[in-house]
Parts: C-alpha cells; sequence; structure tokens
C-alpha cells in the first residue's frame, strides 16, 4: 500500500510535508556531499596501495577468484565489485571462506582494516565500483527516519531478514542473517553490494537518505527493549507454542500431580 | 482345569492416618502454612496494587535471560503471579493436609432407564402425538415439512448483502499498456538505469490522478522488478520480449495462497514465498521449482515510454494471485 | 445456636421455600469425585476459558475493531507518522498506555494457547483410557467440537489485531475460502465484503470471536461439564474401585477447595507467562499491507499442523473446461483435516463396532491393555507432530542448519512412513508391558536380593505382589472374557470381512494372569 499517497490526503499533511520537504532539501546536501557514489577506477593503478593489496590478494584470494580477480569455477569475478563489496566480505570475515558451505557466514576477520583496505583498493583499480563507506560518513542519528525505515525495511527486507531483523531462511540451506549487531558501514555496503543471495538495491530505488532510514530503523531494532518479557528470539509462533507445551503445561501438571498426591 | 480362578478385588486399602490427623502439632504446623500462604497472596494484591500506582512505566532493568525488561508491567505481572499462586497453593494444601482424606464410595446406578419407564414414555408419546394427529392428517404433515423446509431461506436470502459479487474482479489489475511503474513506498518513475544487475525493486502501477490506492489495489498490482543479466534468461521468444535489458517483472502474490513473493536470490535467480515455501525459477518465467505453488507467477510485460520511464506493456494476461474456480488457467 | 449459624439458616430457608434447592444440594454436595492428575488437564481447560473472558473482556474496553485508516502518532515512536487500521493502532495503544494493558494482552494470549494445548493433553486421556466408552460417547463429540472451534476462535482472536504476521493469516484463508469449488469467489466475496482485505472482515470476526463463539463455548462446555456430573467421572482401576461404584472425595469440602484452588493455580502460571515472556509482540511486526511479508510467517501452534501440511502438499490443481482446482489447498487445508476430525469424532462408535462392545464402561483402561488403541493414537500424534514440524521447518532450519527443502522432504516421506512404524513399535511396546505385569503377578518383584540354595546355586529373591497390585494388573477384561465375539452373520461381506479383520487385531492380547496359574507356579 503506497501509505505516503494516503498521507498526503488528510489536512495535517500538508503543513507537515512543506516542514519535511524543507528538511528533505536541506539534508539532502549534507547526505550528497557525505555520501561517496560509485567511483573510478584510480588512474595510477601502481599506488602503494594497490600493489600492496594486490599481493595480498594473490596470496589469499587467487586460488579461487583468479589471479587476476577474473573469477573461477567456484567463485564469481572480482572485476567490477567496487571496494565496498571487498570492505563487506573481508571486513566482516566472511571472505576468505573457510570452506566450501552453502555461503560464507560472519566470523573473525583474517585480515586487519589496512589489509582489507589495501585490498579493497586492488580491486577497486580494477574497474569502477562502489566504494567503501566509513561509519563517520553514515549520519544516520540525523538523516535517518526510524519510521520511514521500519516501511522500508518491512517492504524490501522482512521476507528474508524477519520482522525484527533476526534473520530467516532461503531455499537449499541458504539464510538471510541475523542484522542484530550489524554495523551501520556494512548495511550500507551490502546493500549497493548485494552479497551473496543478497539482491543489490541501487541508490535510485531505495535514495541514500532512505538507506539511512533503515539503518536507524535497524539500530532501533537492535536496541528494542523487551517490553513484555523475554523475547523467545522473536521469530513468531513457533517459540511461543514451544513454551506453552513445556514450562506452561509443565508447570500445570507439576501442581497437579502433587494437588493429587496423598498427603502423609 | 475345570474353571480358572480369578484374582479378586481386595477392597479398598485400609485408611492410613496422616501426621496432621494424629498429631495436633503437625495439625497446627498445617494451618500455619495455609495461612502464610493465604498472606503471601495478599502480599501480592498490594504489591500489584503499588506497582500500577507508583513504578513509571517507561522504567526498564536487566534481568538475566529476560534482558531489558519493562519494570512496570513485569511487577504487576509477578503480582499477580503470587496473589493468585498463594490462594491455590494455600487451598490446596488445606485439602490435603486438614480435610477429611479418607476415601468415600458411592454406587453408580445404571442410566438406562427402567423398562417400566420406558414403556410408559413410549406410550405417552404415541397418545400425546395420537392427539395432535399428524399420522391421521398426511395433508398438515406434508404442508408442515414444507414449510419448516424454507423457512430457513429467508435469513440466507438476508444474507446476500454481505458482500457484492465477484464479478471480474480476479482477473482486472490496475496495469494496462502504458501504465508507468512507480517505487513502493515512495512512488517514484523508475528508469533502466536504476537497477543494476543483481537489483531488485518492489513496484506498483501508477494509478490515474485522484484514484487513491487501497489495499485491496496493492493485494493485486505488487509487483516485483528484478534485474538479470540478459544471458541468464532461459525463455521463450515471447517473454524474453516482456523483459527490457534484463529487467523482468513478476506478480509479487504469490499463486498458492496470496503471500507476497519477494525472498529473491541474487544468485540463484530463485525467487522463494515464506509463507508455504514455494519456490519459482526466475530465469525460466517463474516455473516453479519446489513447494506446493502449481502455477508460475504472472510474468508482467514491460518496456520503456518516450520518457524513458518503465512502463507496462500491456495488463496481466492471466489472473494474479490464488486459484479460483472460475479461473481458466489453460494457458497458464 | 450461634448468630452466624441463624442468619445462614434463614437466608437458607428463603432461598429453599422459593426454589426448593436444599434436596437438589443436599445430594450432590457429598457428590464423590475420584481424584488423579491427569482428570485436573479438563478443569486446566476451563480455568483458562474463564481466564480468557476474563481478560478479554477487559481488552474489547478499549481495542476498536474497524479496519477505517488511522495514521499512528502514539508512544512507540518507531511506528509513528505510519498509516494504519484502527485495529492495530489500538491494539498498540492497549500496549503502550494502558496499564497493565499489555500484560492482559499477553495473558489472554499464553491462556488461549494452554487452553488448547490442554485440550489437546486431555484429549489424550480420554483417548489413551478409552474414557469414550459407553455411556460417554456424546461427551466425546462435545469434546471434539470444542477442539475445532477452539482452533477457530484462536485463529480469529490472533487475526484481529491486524498486524502483518496476523494480516498474512488472512490472506491465507482467504485463499483457502477462495479455493472452493463453485462458490469460493462468491463465499470470499461475502465474507470480506468485496474484495481482500476489505474493511468489513475484522468488525465481522470480532463479533464472532466475542459473542457467537464464547457462546457456543459456554453451553458445549455447560452440556459437557453436566454430563460429566450425571454420569460420574471415570476412575482408574485399583482395589476397591469397580464399574458399579465410584471411590474419591466428596465434592464439598475437599473437592470444591481443591479444584477451586487449582483455578488459581491456573490463573497464576498464565499470568507468570505473561509477566516474563513476551507473546505476539505486533508493534514489531508493523501493519497489514498485502504487498509486506515476514520471513518465518507462522500460525500460532494449534494451526501449525495445517500449515505444514499445505506446505508440505504436492503442487497439484486440475485444470479443465475453465475450471480450476485447487488440490494443492484443499487437499491439505481442508479434505485432509475433514478425514481426520470426523474420524476423530467417530471414533468410540468404529471401536465398538470393531469389537462388539456394547455395555458401559466406568473403569478406565491402562492404555497397555488395549494395544491397538493405544497405538492408534501414537501413530497418530507422530502423524501431527510431523505435520507440526514441516510447519515450523524456517525456523528449524535456520536454528538446526538444516534447509528447509531437506526438511520438506523428510516430512512428505515421513508422514507416510514414521506413522505405521510408529504404530507396530507402540503395540510392542504395550504387548511387552503386559508381559512384564505377568511376570510381575506370577514372580513377585525382584528384590536384588540373593540367596544361595543348599544345592549351591544362587538365586535372586522375588517378592509377592500386595493383592492390591495383583488384583490391579489383572483386573482388565480381555477380548476372550468379552460377552459376545463377533456372531457369525456380522463377519460376511467386504465390511464384516473388514470388521472380522480389525476385530482379530483388537484381540491380540498378552493372557492377563490368573489366581488359578499363581497356585499352579506355588506347587513347583
Amino acid at each position: 500500500m503506497n501509505k505516503f499517497t494516503q498521507f498526503r490526503r488528510r489536512k495535517i499533511a500538508g503543513p507537515i510535508l512543506v516542514v519535511a520537504a524543507l528538511f528533505t532539501i536541506g539534508t539532502a546536501f549534507g547526505i550528497a556531499s557525505a555520501l561517496p557514489g560509485a567511483q573510478p577506477a584510480p588512474s595510477s593503478s601502481t599506488s602503494p596501495l594497490v600493489s600492496q593489496g594486490k599481493a595480498i590478494f594473490l596470496r589469499g584470494c587467487s586460488s579461487c577468484h583468479g589471479l587476476n580477480a577474473e573469477g573461477g569455477a567456484i567463485a564469481p569475478s572480482l572485476i567490477g565489485v567496487g571496494a565496498a563489496a571487498v570492505d563487506f566480505q573481508v571486513g566482516t570475515g566472511r571472505m576468505p571462506m573457510a570452506d566450501m558451505s552453502q555461503q560464507a557466514m560472519r566470523k573473525k576477520p583474517v585480515y586487519n582494516a589496512d589489509e582489507t583496505a589495501a585490498l579493497a583498493a586492488y580491486v577497486a583499480s580494477l574497474a569502477p565500483g562502489p566504494a567503501s563507506v566509513t561509519s563517520e560518513n553514515l549520519n544516520w542519528q540525523r538523516d535517518g527516519n526510524i519510521a520511514q525505515g521500519g516501511q522500508l525495511f518491512r517492504t524490501n527486507c522482512a521476507m528474508c531478514h524477519n520482522f525484527a531483523g533476526q534473520g530467516g531462511a532461503l531455499t537449499n540451506g541458504k539464510y538471510a542473517p541475523s542484522l542484530m549487531g550489524v554495523e551501520p558501514k556494512y548495511v550500507y555496503e551490502a546493500l549497493i553490494t548485494g552479497p551473496q543471495s543478497m539482491p543489490k538495491f541501487s541508490d535510485t530505488t531505495i535514495t541514500p537518505q532512505e538507506k539511512l532510514s533503515l539503518i536507524a530503523w535497524l539500530q532501533s531494532a537492535n536496541h528494542e527493549q523487551n517490553l513484555g518479557g523475554a523475547s523467545l528470539g522473536r521469530v513468531g509462533p513457533v517459540t511461543e507454542g514451544l513454551l506453552v507445551w513445556t514450562l506452561g503445561l509443565g508447570l500445570l501438571i507439576g501442581v497437579a500431580v502433587w494437588l493429587a498426591m496423598k498427603a502423609r | 482345569m475345570s474353571s480358572i480362578e480369578r484374582f479378586q478385588n481386595p477392597g479398598l486399602p485400609e485408611h492410613v492416618h496422616r501426621k496432621a490427623d494424629t498429631d495436633p502439632k503437625a495439625a497446627k504446623r498445617a494451618e500455619q502454612q495455609v495461612a502464610i500462604l493465604f498472606l503471601l497472596s495478599a502480599l501480592g494484591t498490594v504489591g500489584t496494587i503499588a506497582a500500577y500506582i507508583y513504578i513509571r512505566s517507561d522504567l526498564y532493568v536487566y534481568i538475566p535471560i529476560l534482558g531489558s525488561t519493562n519494570v512496570q508491567q513485569m511487577s504487576l505481572g509477578i503480582g499477580l503471579t503470587v496473589a493468585t499462586l498463594c490462594i491455590g497453593l494455600g487451598a490446596i494444601q488445606w485439602a490435603k493436609k486438614l480435610m477429611p482424606d479418607t476415601e468415600v464410595i458411592q454406587e453408580r446406578h445404571e442410566l438406562r432407564s427402567e423398562d417400566q419407564d420406558r414403556a410408559d414414555f413410549v406410550e405417552t408419546f404415541k397418545e400425546r402425538g395420537g392427539e395432535a394427529g399428524i399420522a391421521r392428517r398426511p395433508l398438515i404433515k406434508r404442508t408442515l415439512g414444507i414449510a419448516l423446509g424454507v423457512v430457513g431461506l429467508s435469513p440466507l436470502v438476508l444474507l446476500r448483502d454481505l458482500g457484492p459479487m465477484p464479478k471480474k474482479y480476479f482477473e482486472t489489475t490496475n496495469w494496462t499498456a502504458g501504465t508507468r511503474l512507480v517505487l513502493d513506498p515512495g512512488g517514484a518513475y523508475i528508469k533502466p538505469s536504476d537497477l543494476e544487475v543483481g537489483a531488485v525493486a518492489q513496484v506498483l502501477p501508477e494509478l490515474p490522478k485522484g484514484t487513491e490506492r487501497t489495499l485491496e489495489n496493492v493485494g493485486k498490482d505488487a509487483v516485483l522488478l528484478i534485474r538479470l543479466r540478459p544471458e541468464d534468461f532461459n525463455l521463450d521468444a515471447e517473454r524474453l520480449s516482456w523483459t527490457y535489458n534484463g529487467i523482468i517483472a513478476f506478480s509479487k502474490i504469490c499463486t498458492h495462497m496470496g503471500c507476497a513473493v519477494a525472498l529473491y536470490e541474487q544468485q540463484t535467480h530463485h525467487l522463494l514465498c515464506p509463507c508455504h515455501q514455494s519456490t519459482f525459477d526466475v530465469t525460466r518465467a517463474a516455473k516453479v521449482v519446489f513447494g506446493p505453488a502449481a502455477r508460475p507467477l504472472p510474468q508482467l510485460a514491460i518496456s520503456v515510454d518516450a520518457g524513458g520511464y518503465l512502463v507496462a506493456k500491456q495488463g496481466f494476461t492471466v489472473p494474479v494471485g490464488p486459484s479460483y474456480w472460475e479461473r481458466n488457467s489453460s494457458n497458464g | 445456636m450461634k448468630r452466624s449459624e441463624k442468619a445462614i439458616g434463614s437466608v437458607a430457608n428463603y432461598v429453599d421455600e422459593r426454589t426448593g434447592a436444599a434436596k437438589w444440594l443436599k445430594k450432590n454436595l457429598t457428590k464423590v469425585f475420584p481424584d488423579h492428575w491427569s482428570f485436573m488437564l479438563g478443569e486446566i481447560c476451563l480455568y483458562s476459558f474463564i481466564i480468557l473472558l476474563l481478560s478479554g473482556t477487559f481488552l474489547t474496553f478499549w481495542f476498536d475493531p474497524s479496519q477505517r485508516d488511522v495514521v499512528y502518532n502514539g508512544a512507540y515512536s518507531p511506528l509513528s507518522g505510519v498509516s494504519m487500521s484502527s485495529a492495530y493502532a489500538s491494539t498498540l495503544h492497549i500496549s503502550f498506555d494502558v496499564r497493565g494493558g499489555l500484560l492482559m494482552r499477553q495473558i489472554h494470549h499464553w491462556a488461549a494457547l494452554i487452553f488448547m494445548a490442554a485440550i489437546v493433553a486431555h484429549l489424550f486421556r480420554v483417548f489413551f483410557t478409552g474414557a469414550f466408552r459407553k455411556p460417554r460417547e456424546f461427551n466425546w463429540i462435545i469434546g471434539i467440537g470444542l477442539l475445532t472451534f477452539g482452533i477457530v476462535e484462536g485463529f480469529l482472536g490472533y487475526s484481529l489485531p491486524d498486524d502483518l504476521l496476523s494480516g498474512t493469516g488472512i490472506r491465507i484463508a482467504e485463499a483457502i475460502i477462495q479455493a472452493l469449488p463453485v462458490v469460493g469467489s462468491y463465499l470470499a466475496f461475502f465474507a470480506f465484503g468485496g474484495p481482500f482485505p476489505g474493511t468489513a472482515f475484522i468488525p465481522r470476526i470480532f463479533i464472532v470471536h466475542v459473542l457467537i463463539l464464547p457462546g457456543l463455548f459456554l453451553a458445549l462446555i455447560t452440556i459437557h461439564l453436566m454430563l460429566v456430573w450425571y454420569q460420574k467421572h471415570t476412575q482408574f482401576p485399583g482395589p476397591g474401585r469397580t464399574e458399579k461404584n465410584v471411590v474419591g472425595y466428596p465434592l464439598m469440602p475437599v473437592y470444591m477447595a481443591k479444584a477451586g484452588g487449582f483455578f488459581f493455580i491456573v490463573f497464576s502460571v498464565t499470568a507468570f507467562l505473561g509477566a516474563v515472556a513476551s507473546i505476539n509482540p505486533i508493534w514489531l511486526y508493523g501493519p497489514y499491507t498485502p504487498g509486506q511479508i515476514s520471513a518465518g510467517s507462522q500460525p500460532d501452534w494449534y494451526m501449525g499442523w495445517l500449515d505444514g501440511l499445505v506446505r508440505m502438499a504436492p503442487p497439484l490443481e486440475t485444470h479443465a473446461f475453465g475450471h480450476t482446482i485447487s488440490w494443492n489447498i484443499l487437499l491439505p487445508g481442508l479434505i485432509l483435516p475433514g478425514i481426520l476430525f470426523t474420524g476423530m469424532a467417530l471414533y468410540p462408535f468404529i471401536e465398538s463396532w470393531v469389537t462388539g462392545d456394547k455395555r458401559e464402561h466406568h473403569l478406565l483402561d491402562r492404555p497397555r491393555n488395549a494395544p491397538n488403541r493405544t497405538a492408534l493414537g501414537a501413530m497418530s500424534i507422530a502423524f501431527m507432530i510431523i505435520s507440526l514440524v514441516n510447519g515450523g521447518n524456517d525456523i528449524i532450519a535456520t536454528h538446526f542448519h538444516l534447509t528447509i527443502n531437506g526438511i520438506m522432504w523428510f516430512t512428505r516421506i515421513g508422514l507416510f512412513i514414521v506413522p505405521p512404524i510408529v504404530f507396530i513399535i507402540t503395540k510392542r511396546i504395550c504387548l511387552s508391558l503386559q508381559r512384564a505385569d505377568r511376570d510381575l503377578v506370577l514372580h513377585g518383584k525382584e528384590t536384588g536380593r540373593l540367596v544361595m540354595l543348599p544345592s549351591g546355586e544362587m538365586v535372586e529373591v522375588h517378592e509377592q505382589l500386595t493383592d492390591a497390585q495383583k488384583w490391579t494388573l489383572t483386573q482388565h477384561q480381555q477380548p476372550d472374557a468379552l460377552p459376545a465375539p463377533l456372531p457369525e452373520s456380522a463377519t460376511r461381506g467386504l465390511k464384516g470381512k473388514l470388521r472380522k479383520r480389525m476385530n482379530q487385531a483388537h484381540a491380540i492380547q498378552i493372557p492377563a494372569p490368573t489366581l488359578s496359574e499363581l497356585k499352579e507356579l506355588d506347587h513347583h
């Protein structure tokens, strides 16, 4: 449902929209200047950072991705994926993969920040692609709107990552990971690079400001307090049913056994 | 062996006295236990009321296992738990320890009525029935049958206005030739260049000016836009012509039970429905590759208009969403 | 006479002169109820129903059953400015702004889950002990009715808040209605007052949820309890217990105190769950719109088996003569549950037809002494559990590192293979337990004490059971002791042959030991 169309029809919506529009225009400048877009391949592919990255690449990545990152039977080409993809995959420890399982999972990174940056610079030098972002660039506290982020999340993300960002199952053992505790910059990079099963969300379909809203909502979901007691994993009725058959009925039957026992 | 001797029912075992029956001290102790429980319950109630009045509703505290928990809601609940639990435990303890515990035997009586009563009943029934003369007057019997048979029809007819007739509702959507695709949420137009390979977008048809978008519209109109490499497609010529530069559009409403199918796996090009796990292959025009859905997701033919924006080439050629009796599914 | 006694006397006199209640009360206050923990399962159902009425009434004071669009501006900031239905907004209001409102919502929902779980547990108890046999067939059918209406009532309650999860549930319900041959699309339009989702459905199901079904529950529960009262409760076999008596404690005061106390226990467990465990946090789900969905969309557990069956259904549709029949919906969603529930309702009659047993039964069976029935019950439970597992396959897959496809195939095949295996194994276990009973009666309990015989041989001392224990283990009626084995005429024809086969299967028993056998053994 296009909530905004309906929203527009309300009387109070007019003034709110004007304020919102001014606010958006004002902040758009800030975001536009703060957010890196696709950056062209650096002209000098021989800068020291790039050659350092190339060295690391040849040692740690080329056996699967090919000597020139052209891809192989088991790994995709990295030409044009950009620094953002490298920063995401290597920075979250997904790459290099520990084993040939269905899907690379988040683990302790193998390379430190400098090595990751060098790798990213090398891959970015191959062909233009999305640049990596830094957490400082993402001013989601200022530019993100939590409620808007929630709307976007439920339309674009909840079907895989679950309503509360807890993750969910995909086909054949693949899964959408939990988004709890994921740093804003990795969320942003995942959105623009579409790692593994995840599709890409282009800046025109979900604008940079909207991406910050998504991050703002995720941060709020991260700190969502347990209003009603234990969260039971926030995965819906399955755990609730489990609890009622174990703890609920268990306690009641326990008391019933005591009740029917003869006193001594 | 002439006759087999079975074990005999030895009768109720002798009653064993409880401690409280014989020892006044034990009885006193039991009495005190019950009284303490009842007092605890009263304390629980006092606590609940105090929590209601004095605890702020935005106060949270970290509790192991439960996490950061709302103090007010928790205290109200625990107060109520204590108040009711202690009444219950007290009453049961009272019954177990202090009330008589000698088992009592009560005889059962056969439920069946005495033969005489049965006979009398049949007699009375026949006699009274005879007085009404229903057997003697078949005309009354039959007309009454007709009247009772049809009297239920009027409420049924009165229920007719519960809803309109579906007519062609299930076969139509707001997609027609030239309808622009707009983003959901947001409502912006889309150019093919807006989508990179591997990108998806949730879209809706642009509605004529002055038309409000309703949830009913969304339930039929929602479309998922996906961009692949054109060489990934495995489509016949017609379906290939419905795509634009690798961009393909499918109805987002599952052909099984109408959930939103939107779990797109960029590497396998599979679409998964989270409700019942029907899996559709995007490269083969959303052919069902797993799960209970029996039909592919309807594909929307797309193209670009003069402004360079994505538009529908035509409406859906088949009804979207789950099946129904009148659906002609011979062509998908 | 004390003052208080005098006062009570005059009130009692006043009432009795106008109602004549004294005679009835005198008789019924001394009514005897047998004591066993499993007899409390039905009481859990009753008490959780009362809790549902109380907490539900509380919720109606604030809940607005309307699908009118509103823009939320309440206490929960992540949803502020979002357009939603009034039903959803008022549920948020109850959860965030009404003190104790969330607690009541959670108590209501937990009580509903306990209600359904207790009904199922109660059904197991009644089934496995044969309590449904003559004269209690009516009550069995009423019980199946309550279970069925309970599922519907629970589903409607889950649907009322109009959140993303429950809206998806309604979407699926609509698809089931729509799939009905010939009338489906019309019925769907009538139910929803037009196209899905419309604005009529929630107000309509609200009145069904708070008035029509609770009224029906009250009526059925009243009849259920009156029949229990009138027919007197069944009891487990034991010394002093016969088909012709009831052994237990009188209603006043023991049973009253215990049952009354137990009501408060059920309330406290529900309140405890409501206090410490979050249930249906609708503010996290977001409002319903047909274009959105969450991973892991599930129904509550009592519908989970149905969802599991629908998930594993084959992708079958008939397309012919311009019409479509969705077997992938009808088969798992309506036909199979229909057969299961009808079979369950008719089971008392089927069993008595197979055994030819038309007598009244007030002594319960120990499950092992009815191996066929017990095996059938275990088989049905296996069937349900497999369906239920598939209903949660996505959650199971992510939490146990399995694949949904793997679980789906396991349950698709397992649904046909596992229940028969469970049947065979359960029957064997029952017969083994009968054999163990027989050994126990004839040879006594093993004591672990060894003695040396004069010959030098070591033997373990066995201790004879008490008379009461011997009676409990041997009192059951066995098929050869039935008054009327099937007459020749009843076993002719196809139906007769089937009846004979089942009758024979039912008659497989380990002979219960007799006193004669024991005496004979003692001679040696």
